[in-house]
């Protein structure tokens, strides 16, 4: 897969990212109802078109239930609850980024992948603080791109339970 | 951590876990010349890498021992308690050091020197030029600690690596003779050169055909299996649908090599029992010098074979209960004597596989338990009433041992046998799916059965299917499974909301999948399935639509995130690539709120009454309790799983014959009692009618009103008063009268034609 840099939109940072050889960082982007994310490339294992998922009945709202992985049992996390958005109409097309987080893997249920970006790791802001609590928690940043802004999620805290639990 | 000091430890700990017990057998057989150089080896081996990696401290105690123990080899000291004490003492210093080397990496502080004076001492009593021998060996220190460490840094098995075919362990016995002072020695070159060479011989030969390998690589390895099998189950469902396929074959080969790798990694996990019993014979010694008693301690089967995961979970009760036996099981010598016993005790360790468990028995020849004292003491403790203790068989007696109430008996541990924490050591044999029963003799001796599975990492389960969805319940919560077809459904009551199902004259609280699981609406189907499910002492039935059929099933934990959910006690996936979930049985009966007891369909009047007898021994205990209305100021209570039947019946069905109050009841008349002697039976139309019964009798007592049924703690705070009450009990904060349904039924007997 070809990175874009022409997709960078780092013309805010360019004062910074001029000082020689800066670090780049490559992000896997999907995107959830209309937000566009991205987590770094090497925490991903893989990307599943829909699976059959196992409900767990009881299990919190976040989690969707368990896909079976070649034998390997993961955790599908549905990030539109962990995010407060809106459920996913029936039918709507579902594709599964699976990370290993802590020796485990979970399967971040999402609307659409994108390409792999490169992206200056100077160019990622901080998270606003005017973005809800829930989306703050979830992003460790913020980059600007032509298409609109793309948020860096962290997954730890995309995975942690409490979010289900509301 | 430094590779060296790393593999100094590992080394060192395998070594001295053997070493408590070579000491001890030492000290039963002195004689013994090829153990007696094993343990110097041993010893001789830590204090040489010990000097090399500069531990002072440890050096220092290995020497000191090391000293004594040539010294009982060259035949300068003989063989005696209080030195092999000693020793013991030394090798425990040593192991403690080693601990906090294990976990700081520098040796803890510490004074030796009493220790280390002690074995001077012993070595002052040997005649002779003690001086110069001890100079000599301290000499010898270095050249020898170099050849001792290359060969613990090199792994266990260095010796086999460095030395060709030839004579084993080059590296180490020359150490050995080096060290021994051959020449003031009393006895003879060729002899002990014999000796030491069988044994090195032995260890070469377990060098070459073992390997240490980590714990993590074998339960990945275990995980990868699994899926294998999975995988291949898949591939056998596949090739169902395909008749003379090309595949058949090599799909049939697969599938027997992966049945054939599957059980070889179910092997690499499993271990001889006697590992886990490698502390116990110097646990007794200990015990049995500190109470001044002589107890032999015996092992069978040492090699048997379980799963790494039960063997850590077994450890714990092992230990408890040998200190049971030793401490309150074997009398003192005199004691012994006086009752025409061999002064010496002996508790006897045995395993062995019996069908798919391991069964261990822990026996003494000891003072066994008093069935009698068991009974006052239970009486006592609200455990039993004495009417129940008097017909109550022994085998029953002993069981309320592991109660949890009757274990905080003090006294009953001093004075009549074991009872501290038995409840603990069942509760864990149970947590892996094991039982544990006790019998006992008084003045014989007492032997405590424990039933385990070998392995926890495939189990038997039983497919379900529930709000379409598919579970798997693990087989040996279940005791039966009931078709309710339409017809039946008039078997099932309804009490305030809950349901029972009336098995054989028991009322079986219902739980439905459905509905507990939040599965959506719960429809009456005609006919459906119930699931009875055992949960140490409570019974109750799972409602489920479907029952598909019965699997060995991977047990998979589940994620982090769902891993609360006490409903489940994993995931499996089945032959066809699902994922289902496995059913937790007693998570779904603290869930459901169940805790009840069922009684079992017996005929034996003696297990019958030892089944109510139990019920009342969960007094104490939460459980069902139906609450009613007599017409007195109090409510009153009366557990559950005592009660049979819920009826009302019509006023004119009510008789009176003889002075006493009769309904026709399924073909036989039934003698009805109020439950208040105030209450009016005509007052009301139609009349609620508590139905009891016993192995023999029934009747009913009428009440106003079922007012409710409640999980309550059922402790009896007063004595009662009146006949036909246990006592009074706090049931949802208010003071409730708790009847004694022996009472109504005593009075049901007496008018019964005999």
């Amino acid at each position: 897969m070809s990175s874009a840099a022409p997709t960078l939109h780092g013309t805010a940072t360019a004062s910074t990212a001029s000082t020689a050889s800066t670090a780049q960082q490559e992000y896997v982007t999907f995107r959830i109802d209309s937000q566009w994310f991205g987590i770094p490339v090497l925490t991903v294992q893989e990307v599943l078109i829909a699976m059959r998922i196992a409900r767990v009945p009881l299990a919190p709202p976040m989690i969707a239930g368990f896909l079976n992985l070649r034998g390997q049992l993961v955790t599908a996390v549905d990030l539109r609850t962990t995010l407060g958005l809106p459920p996913r109409e029936d039918g709507a097309a579902v594709m599964n980024v699976v990370v290993r987080h802590d020796g485990e893997l979970f399967a971040l249920m999402v609307d659409e992948v994108g390409d792999v970006l490169s992206v200056d790791t100077v160019s990622v802001e901080p998270a606003p603080p005017t973005l809800d609590d829930r989306w703050r928690d979830a992003c460790s940043g913020i980059v600007r791109r032509e298409r609109g802004l793309l948020l860096i999620l962290r997954v730890h805290a995309a995975l942690r339970a409490e979010h289900g639990s509301g | 951590m430094d590779e060296l000091l790393r593999d100094f430890l590992t080394e060192s700990s395998e070594n001295l876990a053997k070493l408590d017990n070579d000491i001890l057998e030492l000290e039963r057989t002195p004689g013994d010349l090829a153990r007696l150089n094993g343990v110097f080896r041993t010893i001789h081996t830590i204090k040489g890498t010990c000097g090399f990696l500069g531990l002072a401290r440890l050096e220092l105690v290995a020497h000191a021992a090391e000293n004594v123990l040539d010294a009982l080899r060259s035949g300068k000291l003989q063989v005696q308690r209080e030195l092999i004490g000693d020793v013991l003492a030394a090798v425990d210093t040593i192991k403690l050091v080693l601990l906090a080397l294990e976990e700081t990496e520098t040796e803890p502080a510490g004074d030796d020197e009493p220790l280390i004076a002690r074995m001077e001492a012993w070595l002052s009593t040997v005649p002779g030029d003690r001086p110069a021998e001890a100079s000599r060996t301290a000499r010898a220190v270095p050249a020898i600690s170099v050849a001792a460490a290359s060969a613990a840094s090199g792994g266990a098995q260095a010796p086999t690596a460095t030395a060709p075919a030839g004579p084993p362990l080059t590296s180490e016995i020359p150490a050995a003779q080096v060290n021994a002072p051959a020449t003031v020695s009393g006895w003879d070159g060729p002899d002990r050169r014999s000796a030491t060479d069988e044994r090195g011989d032995k260890h070469g030969s377990i060098g070459d055909s073992t390997l240490r390998v980590g714990v993590d690589v074998l339960d990945k390895l275990m995980n990868l299996v699994g899926e294998l099998a999975l995988g291949r189950n898949e591939l056998l469902q596949l090739m169902t649908a395909l008749e003379d396929s090309p595949f058949t074959k090599p799909v049939q080969q697969l599938d027997r090599v992966t049945t054939d790798l599957l059980e070889a990694v179910m092997k690499t996990r499993m271990q001889p029992i006697g590992n886990a019993w490698t502390k116990l014979p110097r646990l007794v010694r200990d015990l049995s010098q500190s109470s001044g008693k002589e107890i032999a301690l015996q092992m069978h089967g040492a090699e048997t074979e379980l799963d790494r995961q039960i063997l850590q979970a077994i450890q714990d009760p092992l230990t408890h209960m040998i200190r049971n036996s030793a401490d309150h099981g074997v009398e003192l010598p005199a004691a012994r004597i006086a009752a025409g016993k061999p002064g010496a005790g002996t508790i006897r360790l045995a395993a062995r596989h019996e069908g798919g468990h391991v069964v261990v028995e822990i026996s003494d020849d000891g003072a066994g338990i008093s069935a009698a004292r068991v009974r006052r003491k239970a009486v006592e403790r609200g455990l039993l009433r004495a009417d129940q203790a008097e017909t109550l068989p022994d085998a029953q007696v002993f069981r309320l041992i592991f109660e949890p109430g009757f274990s905080t008996a003090e006294t009953v541990t001093n004075v009549s046998g074991r009872g501290v924490g038995m409840d603990v050591v069942r509760s864990n044999i149970e947590a892996i799916g094991g039982t544990v029963e006790l019998s006992s003799h008084e003045g014989r001796g007492t032997t405590v059965r424990i039933k385990i599975p070998l392995t926890l990492a495939i189990i038997s389960a039983l497919i379900v299917g529930a709000g379409g969805e598919s579970f798997a319940i693990p087989q040996i919560g279940i005791v039966e499974l009931v078709r309710v077809t339409e017809e039946q459904h008039a078997l099932v009551e309804q009490v305030h909301g809950a349901h029972f199902y009336r098995l054989r004259e028991t009322l079986l609280p219902l739980v439905s999948l459905r509905s507990l699981l939040r599965l959506g609406e719960i429809q009456r189907d005609a006919t459906y399935n119930l699931v009875v499910c055992q949960v140490g002492e409570v019974r109750f039935g799972l409602i489920v639509e479907e029952v598909f059929d019965t699997q060995e099933i991977v047990v998979k934990p589940m994620g982090r995130l769902v891993k609360h959910l006490q409903t489940y006690a994993g995931c499996t996936i089945t032959g066809d690539g699902r994922v289902i979930m496995i059913l937790d049985s007693a998570g779904i009966a603290a869930m459901a709120g169940v805790a009840t007891t069922a009684t079992r369909e017996d005929t034996d009047a003696a297990s019958r009454e030892a089944e109510r007898l139990r019920q009342s021994a969960q007094l104490a205990q939460t459980e069902s309790v139906l609450l009613f209305d007599a017409g007195y100021t109090a409510l009153q209570a009366v557990p559950l799983s005592l009660v049979a039947r819920l009826e009302e019946f019509p006023l004119a069905s009510f008789e009176e014959a003889d002075g006493h109050c009769l309904v026709q009841y399924r073909g036989a008349l039934m003698t009805v009692v109020a439950a208040n002697p105030e209450l009016d039976l005509g007052s009301m139309d139609p009349r609620p009618v508590i139905v009891f019964r016993d192995r023999t009798r029934t009747m009913g007592v009428a009440v106003n009103a079922i007012h409710d049924i409640v999980e309550e703690h059922l402790n009896l705070q007063r004595r009662a008063s009146r006949p036909g009450v246990l006592g009074v009990a706090v049931i949802s904060g208010r003071a409730t009268e708790v009847i004694d349904t022996d009472h109504y039924l005593r009075q049901a007997a007496a008018t019964e034609v005999a």
